[in-house]
């Protein structure tokens, strides 16, 4: 469970989030949604400690999180780029992580297993291919049973198959009762696994509620049409607040952007 | 002069002769002795008679030695000032003084007190004598013909003026000191106004001021001597014909320290010495037609500098290693040659394999000029700067005396009495 | 610290040494080194010959390594560092070990570069006090530029710019700032100059290195100045101790600055 409050994260002069409040529930996976440059990634990384917040706070299981890092053994993530040291093999990176968190339980080895991974797990990164190479990222994520799962765009580059090998983990991690956040273009995806949605555009949380109540309140079947319809029902505010163009806003669907 | 000698010689031999006859008599002094004192037993002795003291410690009023007389002491022999008085002085010819202690004279401002002081006589030999914490140790004046050797002398002087020196001669001849170890004095060694002397295989170690201070004092020769930590290293002056060979001079640090310095000095040689660790190895000022040849420069800050008027002399065949600065000099101009010496900075080829580099070396650095100029600036020693400043400055001369050059730079070091270096 | 973050930090510390023992960057450095020594201890005329020409080159070569390792370093670790620190890992261990982790190579790359061919030349007793303090000296460069590459690898984000800034640094450091020192002293030269010329070189680091050095192959040359603060500076072990101490401040402020951005850094 994650919770994050008041969060405004600034560059420079640059807002990138503002005054961010959501709720990451436990035993459910929530879709982190908005187009490139909303926050999503930066808003992860908040929560992980890589960025720190300007304003506002971040708790982890009730608690606010510590500069030492300890909470991060409650988490497991899955970055954007799988960026590994080129010359590390898998095994190798897997042991040195272990060993950084003190890991002595039996690892979560079933990504791969499903994805037959074992023996590129043997061969340097440079070697590996980039979907070969997310795949381990995706393994390294689940590898540690934490209680929080972070998957910052999971199936990007990944084949059909390890795609829904993915999905299958995800699922089973909510059953578990654990804390799943995802960020994904892929809509359809994140449409067959997700319970909770919370839409961010330029910084600001434009919705936050369950899959069902959106595709309710939208009167849409996918998704990605309720997606569209939040995106254009947030460009069409930011051009009224900026003062231009209200005409196109249409006022049945006025109340979205209303959060909470 | 010589005249007056023989006369002086004569008269003391026909007073002698009565009551001696030829036969010389041992005197003892000492309890069970013959005598209680020396004093008493010079003043009962015979001419050529010899005075044996035995062990002990003798406290009398300064032994005035008159007669030409062997005077020995036994080993553990005596002789204390008790911080008030030199203990012997020698007044006639052919004086042997050995073995004896001489100790505490106590400083004086008044009178040149010695521990033992030779005046106005000739054919003395002083050996085997430990003087120690006396103001001046052992002081010829007008004497001559003399052999000081295996003589240690040991002051614990610490100020120039609360100390005299080790071994001191004022117009004196033909003296030869030899084996003779002075430390802790003002200058170990004071040569003024003394001819035809030699000074050999002495070590003068830990002085105030000089290790070897003599001003004219013509044809005398300093071989294989140590000079090492004084505070101001080894200076002659004013004096033509000066031979210095195969001497140590080491340790002489401080702003105004030389292992050597020459002030007008002529028609001299410098051979074979090695100069090693001093501030600056030779300062020559006013050195005219000297010759320094096959001597080794290690590890000074200036291995030499010789000022614009020095003339004609000549620094050849020696070995420049490990100097902070090889040459310094105050002009633009040369006076002086350098040829075939061994410069370790050289960075020129042989070609022709003939030993000698192709190119000239010229050793007087840009920065050396810097530093003359503005001291403060030393902290930038080897500072890469500075290289190229000095790279600069060898293949572009402009301010560095340009005729100052050794045309004829040895690719080898020579080979020295010190060894390979 | 605590045990566990200390431990952490001796953990990222060893990995660094391995991934950089695997690189060839180090080898390469250190078998530098160890053929130039050896081109100067053999061509070069002997020991005493070629440890003042030593000197020059590391106060030269050490700086400008070691500020180019350790700024690409962090940039090439950056994302690494980014997957380190998703992990329970705090930022200070993570720092620590990293600055250790490249630190400590570093200097034995440079001391294995050099004292190698020296101890085989045999100058190791011979020239022990020179051979010393030509070790010393480059070992606390080494510290020094580690630092000041990590301040400038942590505040420069652009790979490019860090590696100019870090060039800048170096050519200021190694060689323009003692122009600006000497022309000082001439334009100064009517004042009193000992302890302003000390002050100046305390606060470069590549002239505290070089001055340590200094007194010890040049103390005949310095005790021959006519001044008595340098006498009595470069006479003793007064201005040996205030010299390492000054890289040692040289060393750990920047660390300290390194450290503090280290912590406040947005990955």
């Amino acid at each position: 469970m994650i919770r994050v409050r008041g969060l405004t994260k600034r560059f420079g002069a640059r807002a990138v989030l503002e005054e961010v409040d959501v709720h990451f529930r436990s035993g459910a996976v929530t879709a982190l949604l908005g187009p490139n440059g909303a926050g999503k990634t930066t808003l992860l990384k908040c929560v992980l400690g890589l960025v720190r917040p300007s304003e506002g706070d971040v708790l982890v299981e009730g608690e606010p999180i510590d500069p030492d890092g300890s909470y991060r053994h409650g988490i497991g993530y899955m970055p954007q780029l799988p960026n590994f040291p080129p010359h590390m093999t898998g095994l190798e990176l897997a042991r040195m992580l272990d060993d950084l968190r003190d890991f002595r339980g039996r690892p979560d080895e079933e990504l791969i297993e499903a994805l037959d991974l074992r023996a590129e797990l043997g061969e340097p990164f440079r070697t590996l291919s980039g979907g070969t190479r997310q795949k381990v990222n995706a393994a390294l994520a689940f590898r540690y049973r934490a209680p929080i799962l972070i998957l910052d765009e999971p199936t990007a580059g990944l084949d059909p198959v390890a795609s829904l090998a993915l999905k299958a983990g995800v699922r089973a991690c909510r059953t578990e009762g654990r804390t799943v956040v995802v960020t994904s273009h892929n809509l359809g995806d994140l449409q067959t696994i997700a319970d909770h949605v919370v839409f961010l555009h330029e910084g600001r949380v434009r919705y936050d509620g369950s899959l069902g109540d959106l595709l309710a309140t939208t009167r849409r079947s996918t998704l990605q049409e309720a997606i569209a319809d939040l995106m254009r029902g947030s460009d069409a505010t930011s051009r009224r607040e900026t003062g231009r163009d209200t005409n196109e806003a249409d006022p049945e669907r006025r109340h979205l952007e209303v959060v909470r | 002069m010589r005249a007056v000698l023989i006369l002086l010689a004569a008269l003391q031999g026909t007073q002698a002769a009565p009551a001696s006859q030829g036969t010389v008599a041992t005197r003892v002094v000492g309890p069970g002795g013959d005598h209680a004192t020396i004093t008493e037993a010079v003043q009962a002795a015979q001419p050529h008679d010899t005075v044996v003291v035995t062990r002990g410690v003798y406290r009398e009023a300064t032994v005035v030695v008159d007669k030409p007389l062997v005077l020995r002491g036994e080993d553990g022999t005596v002789l204390d000032g008790e911080g008030a008085r030199g203990l012997l002085r020698i007044v006639a010819d052919s004086v042997t003084v050995s073995g004896f202690t001489l100790r505490d004279t106590g400083i004086s401002f008044t009178e040149d007190r010695a521990a033992l002081l030779v005046d106005r006589a000739h054919f003395c030999t002083v050996r085997d004598l430990r003087v120690e914490d006396a103001f001046f140790g052992i002081y010829l004046a007008n004497s001559g013909d003399c052999l000081l050797e295996d003589n240690t002398l040991r002051a614990r002087s610490t100020r120039e003026t609360r100390s005299g020196n080790g071994i001191h001669l004022w117009y004196s001849t033909r003296v030869t000191l030899r084996g003779n170890r002075i430390e802790g004095h003002r200058d170990g060694i004071y040569f003024e106004f003394v001819e035809d002397s030699r000074v050999l295989d002495n070590e003068s170690v830990g002085n105030v001021r000089y290790g070897l201070h003599f001003m004219f004092s013509d044809g005398c020769d300093y071989v294989r001597n140590v000079f090492a930590d004084n505070g101001a290293g080894v200076a002659v002056m004013y004096t033509s014909d000066v031979l210095m060979e195969e001497n140590d001079f080491r340790g002489s640090l401080g702003n105004a320290a030389f292992g050597l310095l020459l002030k007008d000095i002529t028609d001299s040689e410098i051979l074979g010495n090695r100069f090693r660790d001093n501030s600056v190895g030779i300062h020559a000022e006013g050195a005219n037609r000297v010759r320094v040849a096959g001597n080794d420069f290690l590890e000074n800050g200036w291995a030499v500098k010789i000022m614009a008027n020095s003339e004609g002399s000549t620094i050849e065949g020696n070995n420049f290693l490990g100097n902070s600065f090889d040459v310094a000099t105050n002009s633009r101009r040369s006076y002086s040659d350098f040829a075939g010496n061994y410069w370790d900075r050289y960075r020129g080829w042989d070609r022709d394999a003939d030993g000698v580099g192709d190119v000239p070396f010229h050793p007087v650095r840009l920065f050396s000029l810097v530093v003359a100029q503005n001291e403060p600036a030393l902290v930038l020693q080897r500072s890469p700067l500075v290289a190229l400043l000095d790279l600069a400055e060898q293949v572009l001369p402009l301010l560095t005396p340009e005729d100052l050059a050794d045309p004829r730079p040895r690719l080898a070091p020579v080979s020295t009495r010190w060894g390979p270096s | 610290m605590s045990d566990r973050s200390v431990s952490t930090g001796v953990k990222i510390l060893g990995y660094q040494v391995r991934d950089l023992a695997r690189s060839r960057a180090l080898g390469g450095y250190a078998l530098a080194l160890a053929l130039a020594t050896w081109g100067l201890v053999h061509f070069g005329g002997g020991t005493a010959r070629a440890l003042p020409s030593l000197a020059t080159l590391v106060v030269l070569v050490v700086p400008l390594v070691s500020l180019l390792v350790t700024t690409s370093f962090v940039h090439h670790g950056g994302d690494f560092i980014e997957l380190l620190l998703s992990h329970p890992v705090g930022r200070r261990p993570l720092f620590l070990g990293m600055y250790l982790g490249l630190a400590l190579p570093l200097g034995a790359a440079f001391l294995a570069g050099v004292l190698i061919p020296l101890g085989a030349s045999g100058a190791l007793s011979t020239h022990a006090n020179g051979v010393a303090t030509v070790a010393l000296a480059g070992a606390l460069l080494t510290a020094v530029f580690t630092s000041l590459g990590f301040v400038i690898a942590l505040r420069a984000t652009d790979p490019a710019r860090a590696m100019g800034a870090a060039l800048l640094v170096w050519l200021a450091a190694a060689v323009l700032y003692d122009g600006a020192v000497l022309l000082a002293a001439y334009r100064w030269a009517a004042y009193p100059l000992e302890t302003p010329m000390l002050v100046l070189m305390a606060l470069n680091p590549v002239d505290v290195a070089r001055v340590l050095v200094v007194m010890a192959l040049d103390a005949s040359a310095m005790m021959g100045y006519t001044g008595a603060i340098f006498q009595d500076f470069f006479g003793g072990a007064v201005g040996r101790a205030l010299a390492i101490a000054c890289l040692c401040a040289w060393t750990i402020v920047p660390a300290w600055v390194a450290m503090r951005d280290f912590q406040r850094k947005d990955f």
